[in-house]
C-alpha cells in the first residue's frame, strides 16, 4: 500500500504539472512545473518527505536506465546526418566542453568571492 | 514470431538486460567510455538492426520506459529540497553560473556550425542540446529544426557530458561540489545529473536544478540568439 500511495502523490504531481502547462499554454514543459510544484509542496509541508522518499530514492537511483529508447530513437536519424556525423559530433562534443568548463569556472569564482 | 517482436516485453527486457550488461562492464572495468547508458543503446542498435527489428516494434515496449522520464524529472525537486539551505546561501553565483554558462553554450553551437558548415536547420536542432528533452524539443520545432535530430544530440551530450565532466572538472580544478554540480546539469541535463547523483549528494542535487533553470534561460534566449546571428 505504502509504495502505492508514494506512486500516487508523484503521478499527480506530474498531471498537476501537465495540466498547468496546458491551462496556461506556457513553454515550459510539464514535468519541470511538476518539478517546481513539488520543491513547493515539500518546502511548505504539503507533503512529507517521508511521503514519498523510497519511490523518490528509486527513479533517482535508474534515472540513466529511462533515456535508453530516447537514444534507440536515434536511428531515426542516421539518414540525416549521415554525410554530416563528424562535424555533428565534433560541435557536441567541443560545445559540451565549453559549457562545462564557463558555467563550472563562474560559478566557483562567485562562491569564492561570495564566501571570503 | 512477428507477434513477439511486436509484443512490449520485448523492447523491455531487451532494455533491462542491455541495461545490467552495460552496468557490469562499467563496474567491472571503471573504464570511462564504458558508460551503461552508451553500452545498452549500442547494443540494442545493433540487436534490432541485425534482426531487422523497426524501431517502431521497439518502441511498443520503449514507451513504458520513456513514460517514467516525467516523474523521474519532477522527483528531481527531492534531492534539491534536501539541499534548500544550501541553493538560498549560493543562489546568486548558481543563477549567474546556469545564464551565462548557458548562453555561451548556444553562442558557442552557433558559431561551430557556421565553422562546420552546417546549414539553418541542423543548427536549429542543435541549438538546444544541451537542456532536458521536452523543452528542447519545443524549442527545436520553434526555430524549425528537427525534433528528432535534437533529441538525439541532446542524449548524445547527455553521454558526452557524464563522461568527461568528471574530467575536465578535474583538469580545470573545478572541486566545489556546487560548482561541479551546476556545470554538469547546465551542460548535460538529467543523464549528467545521474552522474552527478552518483558522485555526491550535493552535486546531484546541485546539478538537477541546473536542468530546470538552464531549460527556462534556453526557451527565453534561444530564438533572440538565433534571430541575432541568422
Amino acid at each position: 500500500m505504502k509504495y502505492l500511495r508514494q506512486i500516487c502523490i508523484i503521478l499527480a504531481i506530474c498531471l498537476m504539472g501537465e495540466i498547468i502547462n496546458l491551462s496556461f499554454n506556457l513553454p515550459i514543459p510539464g514535468n519541470v512545473i511538476g518539478m517546481i510544484t513539488l520543491l513547493f509542496c515539500l518546502y511548505t509541508g504539503i507533503i512529507k518527505i517521508e511521503m514519498i522518499e523510497e519511490t523518490a530514492d528509486f527513479l533517482l537511483k535508474h534515472l540513466a536506465f529511462f533515456f535508453i529508447p530516447a537514444g534507440v530513437g536515434f536511428i531515426s536519424c542516421f539518414g540525416i546526418i549521415k554525410n554530416i556525423w563528424v562535424s555533428f559530433i565534433a560541435i557536441i562534443f567541443i560545445s559540451t566542453i565549453i559549457v562545462t568548463i564557463a558555467t563550472g569556472l563562474i560559478t566557483q569564482l562567485l562562491i569564492r568571492r561570495a564566501n571570503k | 514470431m512477428s507477434t513477439i517482436i511486436n509484443n512490449p516485453l520485448l523492447g523491455i527486457v531487451i532494455s533491462l538486460i542491455t541495461f545490467e550488461v552495460g552496468c557490469f562492464f562499467s563496474k567491472k572495468t571503471r573504464f570511462v567510455l564504458f558508460n551503461p547508458l552508451l553500452i545498452s543503446i549500442s547494443l540494442i542498435i545493433l540487436f534490432l538492426k541485425s534482426f531487422n527489428i523497426s524501431l517502431e516494434a521497439y518502441n511498443n515496449g520503449g514507451q513504458f520506459i520513456s513514460f517514467f522520464l516525467g516523474p523521474a524529472t519532477v522527483i528531481l525537486a527531492v534531492p534539491l529540497y534536501k539541499k534548500i539551505d544550501l541553493l538560498k546561501a549560493n543562489i546568486f553565483p548558481i543563477l549567474t553560473g546556469i545564464i551565462t554558462g548557458s548562453s555561451i553554450g548556444m553562442i558557442s553551437i552557433i558559431f561551430l556550425c557556421k565553422l562546420f558548415d552546417l546549414d539553418k536547420v541542423l543548427t536549429s536542432s542543435l541549438v538546444p542540446k544541451s537542456i532536458t528533452a521536452p523543452i528542447g524539443i519545443e524549442i527545436s520545432k520553434q526555430l524549425n529544426g528537427i525534433p528528432a535530430l535534437t533529441v538525439a544530440a541532446i542524449i548524445i551530450t547527455g553521454i558526452l557530458g557524464s563522461i568527461i565532466a568528471p574530467i575536465i572538472c578535474k583538469i580545470f580544478k573545478i572541486n566545489n561540489k556546487i560548482a561541479f554540480g551546476i556545470a554538469i546539469g547546465t551542460a548535460s541535463h538529467a543523464v549528467g545529473t545521474s552522474k552527478a547523483l552518483e558522485i555526491g549528494e550535493t552535486e546531484g542535487a546541485m546539478s538537477g536544478l541546473a536542468i530546470g533553470v538552464a531549460g527556462l534561460v534556453t526557451v527565453i534566449l534561444a530564438p533572440i540568439l538565433f534571430g541575432l546571428f541568422f
